[in-house]
């Protein structure tokens, strides 16, 4: 009886020795230095301290970003819209910027967890849990999102093309490093996105498929001059459509070519089963649906009509 | 009530921080992995899950728990309103679905019913009362002075 007690987390302490609240970034990074690969970051917590309870983590200390400045805010810069390391899923989905200039991204930021969980979980944390659907994840993933990355070491960007390396890894190292801004090109006039999520319920429920989709049509409205296609979970990491995509580069706006960018992504996509959360089968039929369904409302909100085969 | 400072442990959370150490017990425990929603307290006004919420994040911070709604022997509006509704079944979620309902109609005096479900959609009721919790907030709304 004991044995099974003990397997159970709920009563579980946390083994964190230390907490940190660091007033700056340079200040937080000399901690991590400090602690050489024993300390890990948090700033909404509710990843860490899940994983730190069941002891899927373990870390000697947590250093507490959440009061590091000017890192809360999201900013348009020229056209791009940036999002501070510490921006929650509750600003992006009421930031009115966002609303207007990636709304489907504001939809996707809704959809996370509770009102309870948005109001703390950072989107950076949302990438940096490294899940393959993520709510966030894939939006952003379809909106050529990139990362800013800073350590002792210096500054870095890379697309989040280069950033996701496998279920639950990225290439951050949370021991060292801290994910300060997000940055992505907000939508032209000639543009439309879509979030799509499959879920058992409307809130609290983990996704069984997500889809995000950002597609540019030519001025005629005719022609579809490039789609990106963001699918999760059917890979280890949030997935990018590419063979699709590039099926879809100078195809007419047409039912038909909506049909052979479901077929091709049914093909490419490689979901795994679930016994929760669906079969292999169920969600790759899933895909096709997504797929047919977010490109049409896409090319919609990009200001086009979706005409029969010609 | 104002905590004077004091020494805690590192890795004490919040709702571990309102039980057992200010003894307010109020503050429900579920899941403890923040799916359940019924240890919601307000920080600043806003519904957080404390069970996942480390005590240090507060503090200099503001926290709102069930004992601070009550003002001596009058209850909150809001508190009323579920009692006139009916809206407590076996009453473990009935402190986090008032906060929720609280911070609600601090921002949104009159919302729709989709407004108040999505509100206190981070908060589960496993005697499924909703429909009595949801008219009690519409309740508590219409009651409210404008």
């Amino acid at each position: 009886m004991e044995g099974i007690l003990k397997e159970i987390h709920w009563g579980k302490e946390i083994s964190v020795q230390q907490y940190h609240q660091p007033l700056s970034i340079p200040e937080a990074l000399d901690m991590l230095a400090r602690y050489d690969g024993k300390a890990r970051i948090i700033a909404g917590g509710t990843d860490v301290i899940p994983l730190l309870r069941q002891g899927d983590l373990l870390a000697d200390a947590l250093i507490d970003i959440t009061r590091l400045p000017q890192m809360n805010k999201v900013e348009a810069d020229g056209g791009s819209i940036c999002l501070g390391g510490l921006v929650t899923h509750a600003q992006v989905c009421s930031s009115a910027l966002i609303r207007e200039r990636a709304g489907f991204l504001a939809e996707a930021a809704g959809t996370v967890g509770s009102p309870q969980i948005r109001n703390v979980a950072t989107v950076a944390g949302n990438l940096i849990s490294g899940q393959p659907a993520a709510d966030t994840s894939i939006p952003l993933l379809a909106l050529n999102a990139k990362v800013k990355i800073i350590s002792r070491a210096g500054e870095r960007e890379i697309p989040l093309t280069q950033f996701f390396l496998g279920q639950g890894q990225t290439a951050l190292d949370c021991s060292r490093e801290i994910l300060t801004q997000i940055r992505f090109p907000a939508l032209q006039k000639n543009q439309g996105g879509c979030f799509l999520r499959l879920g058992m319920r409307k809130a609290l429920a983990l996704p069984i498929l997500v889809l995000a989709t950002v597609v540019t049509i030519d001025p005629g409205k005719k022609t579809i001059k490039d789609a990106a296609i963001a699918i999760g979970p059917v890979a280890p990491t949030p997935f990018r459509a590419l063979k699709t995509e590039a099926k879809l580069r100078g195809a007419p706006i047409s039912r038909g070519s909506l049909e052979m960018a479901a077929q091709s992504a049914f093909e490419e996509a490689n979901p795994r089963s679930s016994l929760l959360r669906g079969s292999l089968g169920y969600r790759k039929e899933m895909v096709k649906v997504f797929v047919k369904r977010g490109l049409s409302r896409a090319l919609a909100n990009a200001g086009a009509v979706v005409t029969e085969e010609v | 009530m104002e905590m004077k400072s004091q020494k805690i442990q590192p890795n004490l959370l919040l709702v571990d921080l309102l039980r057992d150490v200010l003894n307010l017990k109020g503050t429900k425990v579920g899941c403890r992995e923040g799916e359940c929603g019924v240890c919601t307290v307000l920080v600043n006004g806003e519904p957080v899950n404390s069970c996942i919420l480390p005590a240090m994040k507060v503090s200099g911070q503001s926290v709102t728990t069930i004992e601070g709604l009550s003002k001596e022997d009058e209850l909150d509006p809001i508190q009323e309103a579920f009692v006139d509704a009916g809206a407590i079944q076996c009453g473990f979620c009935t402190p986090a679905m008032v906060l929720t309902a609280k911070a609600l109609l601090e921002k949104n005096p009159h919302p729709d019913e989709s407004q108040i479900r999505q509100s206190l959609s981070g908060v589960l009721c496993r005697c499924t009362g909703y429909s009595k919790i949801v008219k009690a907030v519409q309740n508590a709304s219409l009651n409210r002075k404008s």
